[in-house]
């Protein structure tokens, strides 16, 4: 029987608002499957966003959700998880809204180890605001305010969670779709904060510039540019230039900022 | 029984007055002079099982207020000028989305870094105009640390009442002053709730207008499941860029605050019955202030002085009603010429409007306002 979504989607809210050939809706099926793997309670469930394209997605989904201010989805979502920890709660945005505006809130999210589940829609542009080069634009691409090519060097999403302390940290991509929920409900099921990237396509601002003459160009480079982690320890660093790792990049077990306050509630107790 | 007392610093009297009024949860980010209101907080919150989170900044502070207070929690954060710039985006935030939050603002000099640890009071209008957009605004002016106490509570039960961040201003010769309080006993001070729904989740809309101006209230994790965002959005919480509708929804919000002046305003009246120059004065300068009319008054001079309590709405009508009765209304405060512009609007050049300012660190003697009434013609 095929995948019923509409029992996670708003009756009379979509058509959405993202591109014919953007992978945002891809990523968007793989979060709802993740949640029903996990049966959570859509009452117990608040979906946070920032702004841009995939900070649309709350509005489409029928959680509590918060669609906040640019980059600030963290901060507000770490307030909901604080006041209210039974809840889960996910955040969902861009990689210019997590990781250049956002960045502050990203890295101590990552810190804390608070129990959240972040899913990065990197697509390694501004789309909604028309196409400006992000801090996960490949070095020399171009984008309407590098259209002599990029010079910036690039944020490696993933590399940056586990640095700041994630506790799980994933990568995919929306070609590969059905590993899309495997990997958010492995990082809604694992007690911290969990990161899972999902490398996406903007056809209609990056692809256009950038000389892909299609979507399934986009998607071919995804699917090649992907190496599962397995498969890269096998390879040579010859071999491995401009791929990425995808599957779990990190999984550790360590101690939750939630239940680490409520230690020290019990301390001001005096238990 | 007697009343608890204690000496308090008005810091701690904030603190303390945001324990009384129920607040559950504090989000901050150290900065001078505000930072025992946090501490203190992070002292006694644990204890009652409340949170306290020290966050990465001033955003992610007022970031996670909002997002403590959407989950049914009472919100406080407390800053000083360089934080509160950085809090306007969310201020505009927490109106927009109608979020009752209580934001304490320990005024120092500006602007910038400014004078860290020195007194200010150049922050009065950042408080009206600081956020972009149209938006209500209420902004409380305490003069001691008992009135921060007060006022701390009077300032949680406007926020959840008209569902509004609600912003508390003090300086920082208050804010690390240390006078004798008195504990309101529990109870003696009315301390207001946020309205609940009355309908089910299924027919509840977070912005249905047909329940007054003031819409009620759910929380996440309630059952009741729905949107809330920063855009314009209809009575369904949802965006819209239909011209009624946004019409119809900022003046709405505005209307929270306008219709309910009454409600909100809070002055006191000092020798204002007879004055023919009434001194307008608030927070620190208020206190020369009140000395200066009581020396004048031993020298025969008719000095008053008006105090509001309430910013933010501005007492209008109670001006411009002095206005026509006193030769003129002398400004004193601790920026080079804010609230003064206010007084002026709503006297409409029925009398002077002197002014008195400083901005070096130091506070505004009585002897400057001696000197500026005996002046008045």
């Amino acid at each position: 029987m095929a995948f019923d979504y509409d029992k996670y989607l708003r009756p009379g809210k979509l058509p959405h608002i993202w591109c014919p050939g953007c992978g945002h809706g891809i990523a968007m099926k793989g979060l709802i499957r993740a949640i029903d793997t996990c049966g959570l309670d859509k009452s117990n469930t608040a979906i946070v966003s920032g702004i841009g394209c995939a900070s649309r997605l709350p509005g489409y989904v029928d959680f509590n959700t918060l669609h906040t201010a640019h980059g600030r989805a963290a901060a507000f979502a770490t307030g909901v998880k604080m006041a209210k920890p039974e809840m889960n709660v996910i955040v969902v945005g861009g990689d210019g809204d997590g990781t250049a505006i956002g960045g502050n809130h990203f890295i101590h999210a990552c810190r804390r180890n608070i129990d959240m589940t972040y899913v990065i829609f990197n697509n390694f542009i501004y789309g909604m605001t028309g196409g400006q080069f992000s801090p996960c634009t490949p070095t020399g691409h171009k984008a309407s305010t590098t259209v002599y090519g990029n010079p910036d060097p690039v944020f490696d999403i993933s590399k940056l969670a586990i640095g700041a302390g994630a506790s799980f940290v994933a990568r995919t991509t929306a070609f590969h779709a059905t590993q899309i929920d495997k990997l958010i409900a492995e990082g809604i099921k694992h007690k911290g904060l969990s990161v899972i990237e999902v490398l996406d396509d903007c056809p209609t601002t990056y692809g256009r510039r950038n000389k892909f003459r299609s979507v399934i160009e986009m998607m071919e480079r995804l699917k090649t540019m992907a190496v599962p982690v397995a498969a890269a320890s096998k390879m040579t660093a010859e071999q491995l230039e401009g791929k990425v790792l995808t599957g779990v990049l990190h999984k550790e077990e360590k101690p939750e900022y939630c239940e680490q306050y409520a230690e020290v509630i019990k301390r001001a107790k005096g238990a | 029984m007697a009343k608890k007392v204690a000496l308090l610093q008005g810091n701690e009297a904030c603190a303390q007055g945001a324990l009384y009024a129920g607040c559950n949860f504090f989000g901050g980010y150290p900065i001078t002079p505000s930072t025992e209101v946090a501490e203190v907080l992070s002292v006694e919150l644990p204890k009652i099982g409340g949170k306290f989170i020290q966050m990465e900044d001033e955003i992610a502070a007022m970031a996670s207020i909002i997002g403590g207070a959407l989950a049914g929690s009472k919100a406080l954060t407390a800053t000083s000028g360089p934080g509160m710039s950085l809090k306007q985006e969310l201020l505009g935030y927490a109106c927009i989305a109608e979020v009752p939050c209580v934001i304490i603002n320990v005024m120092r000099g500006g602007p910038s870094t400014g004078m860290p640890t020195g007194p200010g009071q150049s922050d009065v209008q950042q408080a009206k105009w600081g956020t972009h957009g149209d938006h209500p605004v209420i902004a409380l002016v305490p003069a001691s640390c008992q009135e921060i106490f007060t006022e701390t509570v009077r300032a949680f039960n406007l926020a959840e009442k008209y569902r509004m961040p609600v912003q508390v201003l003090y300086d920082e010769i208050i804010g690390h002053m240390r006078e004798r309080i008195e504990f309101p006993e529990p109870g003696e001070l009315e301390i207001i709730n946020r309205t609940e729904p009355s309908v089910g989740p299924e027919e509840y809309k977070p912005f249905d207008p047909s329940f007054g101006d003031v819409p009620p209230m759910a929380a996440f994790g309630s059952g009741y499941r729905f949107h809330v965002t920063g855009l314009n959005k209809a009575a369904d919480g949802f965006p819209t860029t239909k011209a009624d509708l946004v019409d119809n929804e900022q003046r709405r919000q505005l209307r929270k605050i306008s219709a309910a002046q009454s409600d909100i305003e809070l002055n006191e009246e000092y020798m204002t019955e007879d004055a023919e120059v009434v001194v307008f004065a608030y927070g620190s300068t208020s206190r020369s202030a009140r000395y200066a009319v009581n020396e004048l008054r031993k020298e025969g001079v008719k000095a008053g002085m008006f105090r509001p309590i309430t910013l933010w709405p501005f007492p209008e009508k109670r001006i411009a009603e002095l206005g026509k009765q006193a030769k003129a209304i002398i400004v004193a405060e601790l920026n080079l010429g804010q609230m003064n512009l206010e007084v002026e609007r709503c006297v409409k050049g029925a009398c002077d409007v002197p002014f008195i300012g400083r901005v070096d660190g130091e506070p505004i003697n009585p002897g400057q306002i001696m000197d500026k009434v005996k002046e008045v013609k």
